[in-house]
């Protein structure tokens, strides 16, 4: 047998998460219009000043062109053909705890080895579920109010928090950003929001488990972090998905801001369903998130760990307004089978002496195909601006591809900017070296890729580290001790 | 506990290993020597099961086993061990955590329960005192960055943890300095055991002086063609490998006694 077939083989993997709860779904039929936004805001009771900002928002879709311009497959979207609001039918009634969500919800969170309950009491994380497009079973609100947090869905917030609401969405990604983006804001349904006020270090890390059920159901995800002055958060994002044969399309946008001595880490462990062996079925993944280091002295970071997604398209980014703020980007993007990422980040450089680094880890196994783009733009105002970038890339058997476009533009003599490359494929030589220790090959694989990937890993929490190494195990080799 | 029997090996469609017969008692130490591109670490990687490396014929039996049937990480469990002529570096992987994986792994093969990270740190410590070596290097992560030096003296610590029944020591001498030099040789010596065989391949005699085999064989185009003592070393350090194509095989052959 021949190593580069068992690799292979190691690699191919059933998606463990794949099943399909059956929970009667509350679910419009597909198609989008200017009627269909309306029965959103309808349904979810939203004041008049958030329709006006979805029309508006579609309108300006309407005029928009899909970016073509990634290194990417894609084939294309029919927006009439997905359906774009879903909810459990518990909706109408909605659970206030955890003892009135729907036990068949329960039991999918079990399948998922999310127990909601249990984790997010040993762990002390707070968990708001997004189940499709309705947050159920939010924890320890009660602790964080105490603290003088607020961590709701988005909805919630809507209906709560409205003053704040208003004056932050929209504004570090505007509708008009780009296509996605656009979207997003006509039809998003629901997601998190989390204010922290001025001098509050978050008592907890904030942790959202969503995934996405309903048969061809488009999930739209807003998520808005609100940092006040001097205050500390580190929220985590994980999601994994069933099984399907319909591509499904999703579209979130995220944002972050930060105000002067502020600090945002955000973490996120994506598991989507990648297709079948050849490609089929899997999750297409079009992400915009962006933070904004509005404050002087302020800090936004973000650590990802990607290893789903029939396609991935997401440039986490930080804009780096505020006079010594500082922007990070984390990344393990894995691709196997016909996956194909394109993924990156940019930092923005407006203020002074601002940083910024960049650490990206790609991994191509089998077919998969993963691109790096990264963009460092200094504007001429940003004296002494620094930015380091690392960007690495290991290839597992001869199919995969990796690719790496880092665009670097600079408007400001006193800028530094440091960019370092490296592609490896994963050494035959390495395998060997642990085969020859009595380590078998399985283990081998995966202590090598988790080795590769150590920089990034270090940077998420305890928690979330074991869970993206267990992660990226599955991905490469089924269940591995 | 080792014989190889006319051995035959192709690496990238080219016949390397041409008919090689070699005997290892257990207790044994037996040095290689041999020009450039003999075949010496191609008789490494081909007892260690390196993919690439095809055995056309011939057998290898160790300690009655089939050697050549079992896959390379069996091997390993089995208690073969190959000190690598360019240790591989693992980033981000802790030379710990590494070796313990090993270890543990060989455990497991052999039915004995896994030693936990308290009883493996007694182990460390205790296989650095008998190397006089630091514990610098055991916080970084595989060889990586390491000197060449510092490689091979990994390679010699890994060794001592993982206790094989027969090392192939593949030019564990290249490139140290004197006192380098003499750690290796000192931790070899110490880990010389009746249950041990073990095959140092070496360009200098030096390394002899400090380990001293009990046989010395000439590798040369894929076979063994003299073996003799300690003494052998030092006729090659002196006249080098010329005179063995002339004539000189015979000689020796009939100076070994009974080997071949
Ligand atoms: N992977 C490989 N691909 C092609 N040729 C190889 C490969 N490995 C070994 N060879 C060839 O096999 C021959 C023997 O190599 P080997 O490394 O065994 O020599 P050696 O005796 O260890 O030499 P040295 O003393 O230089 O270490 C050489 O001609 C070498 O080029
Ligand atoms: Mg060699």
């Amino acid at each position: 047998m021949s190593r580069e077939s068992t690799i292979d083989g190691l690699v191919e993997q059933k998606y463990r998460h794949g099943f399909v709860t059956d929970i009667e779904s509350d679910t419009m039929p597909p198609g989008l219009s200017e009627e269909v936004i309306r029965a959103i805001s309808i349904r979810k009771n939203e004041p008049e000043w958030l329709l006006e900002w979805r029309l508006k928002a579609y309108a300006t879709w309407l005029k928009m062109e899909q970016p073509n311009w990634a290194h990417l497959n894609i084939e294309e979207i029919d927006f009439q053909k997905i359906s774009y609001f879903s909810s459990p039918k518990s909706d109408k009634d909605r659970p206030q705890s955890l003892d009135e969500v729907d036990p068949k919800l329960l039991e999918t969170y079990d399948k998922l080895g999310v127990p909601l309950h249990e984790r997010a009491r040993l762990a002390g994380v707070a968990v708001d579920a997004v189940f499709d497009s309705v947050s159920v079973g939010t924890t320890f609100k009660a602790e964080l109010r105490k603290a003088g947090v607020i961590f709701c869905s988005f909805s919630e917030a809507v209906a709560e928090h409205p003053e704040l609401v208003k004056k932050y969405l929209g504004s570090v990604v505007p509708q008009r950003d780009n296509f996605f983006a656009a979207l997003n804001s006509a039809v998003f349904t629901d997601g998190s929001f989390v204010f922290i006020p001025r001098g509050v270090r978050c008592p907890m890390e904030l942790s959202t488990y969503f995934r996405i059920n309903a048969a061809e159901t488009g999930q739209f995800e807003r998520t808005l972090i609100v940092a006040e002055e001097g205050s500390h958060v580190s929220y985590l994002e994980g999601c994994t998905a069933p099984m399907r044969d319909e591509n499904q399309l999703h579209a979130a946008v995220v944002e972050l801001i930060a105000l002067e001595d502020a600090n945002i880490k955000y973490s996120t462990v994506q598991n989507w369903y990648p297709g079948d062996e050849n490609g089929k079925g899997g999750i297409y993944n079009f992400v915009t998130k962006r933070g904004d280091c509005r404050g002087d002295r302020s800090r936004i970071s973000w650590t990802q760990v990607e290893t789903g997604s029939a396609i991935t398209w997401k440039y986490p980014s930080c804009v780096l307004r505020g006079d010594d703020s500082v922007g990070e980007f984390y990344s393990v993007a894995l691709t196997s089978n016909y996956q194909q990422a394109d993924t990156g980040t940019k930092m923005v450089h407006l203020g002074r002496n601002t940083r910024s680094k960049i650490i990206s880890k790609g991994i191509s196994a089998m077919q998969g195909q993963n691109a790096y783009r990264g963009l460092v733009k200094v504007s001429p105002k940003a004296d002494n601006a620094r930015n380091y970038t690392q960007c690495d890339s290991m290839l597992i058997g001869k199919k995969c591809g990796a690719h790496t476009f880092p665009y670097i533009e600079v408007r400001n003599p006193t800028a530094k900017v440091e960019h370092e490359a490296t592609t490896s494929r994963i050494g035959e030589d390495q395998l060997f070296y642990c085969l020859q220790r009595g380590i078998s090959e399985e283990d081998a694989v995966s202590m090598i890729v988790d080795g590769f990937c150590k920089q990034v890993f270090k940077e998420l929490p305890m928690e979330f580290a074991v869970e993206a190494k267990a992660l990226l195990e599955v991905s490469l080799e089924g269940a591995v001790g | 506990m080792l014989q190889i029997k006319n051995l035959h090996a192709k690496v990238a469609g080219k016949e390397i290993l041409k008919g090689l017969n070699l005997e290892l008692e257990a207790g044994e130490i037996h040095a290689i020597m041999g020009p450039n591109g003999a075949g010496k670490s191609t008789l490494g990687n081909v007892l260690a099961g390196r993919e690439g490396y095809e055995v056309t014929a011939g057998e290898v039996i160790f300690n009655g086993k089939n050697l050549l049937d079992l896959e390379p990480e069996e091997r390993a469990c089995e208690g073969v061990f190959l000190a690598f002529q360019y240790p591989v570096e693992i980033p981000g992987v802790n030379n710990t955590y590494f070796l313990r994986a090993a270890l543990n792994a060989q455990r497991k093969y052999r039915g004995e329960a896994e030693l936990d990270s308290v009883d493996f740190l007694r182990l460390v410590r205790e296989k650095l005192k008998i190397l006089d070596i630091g514990d610098k290097l055991l916080h970084r992560a595989v060889n990586e960055g390491f000197s060449g030096g510092e490689k091979k003296r990994n390679e010699i610590f890994q060794m001592a943890v993982l206790e094989p029944k027969l090392a192939v020591l593949d030019e564990t001498d290249s490139g140290l300095d004197i006192d380098a030099l003499k750690t290796v040789a000192t931790g070899v010596n110490r880990l010389r055991s009746p249950d041990r065989g073990m095959i140092v391949v070496t360009h200098y005699q030096r390394l002899l002086d400090y380990i001293v085999p009990d046989k010395v064989h000439v590798l040369a185009d894929g076979k063994l063609v003299a073996t003799g003592g300690a003494d052998l070393a030092l006729k090659l350090e002196e006249q080098g490998y010329a005179w063995l194509e002339d004539g000189g095989i015979q000689s020796l052959e009939l100076g070994a006694g009974d080997q071949q």
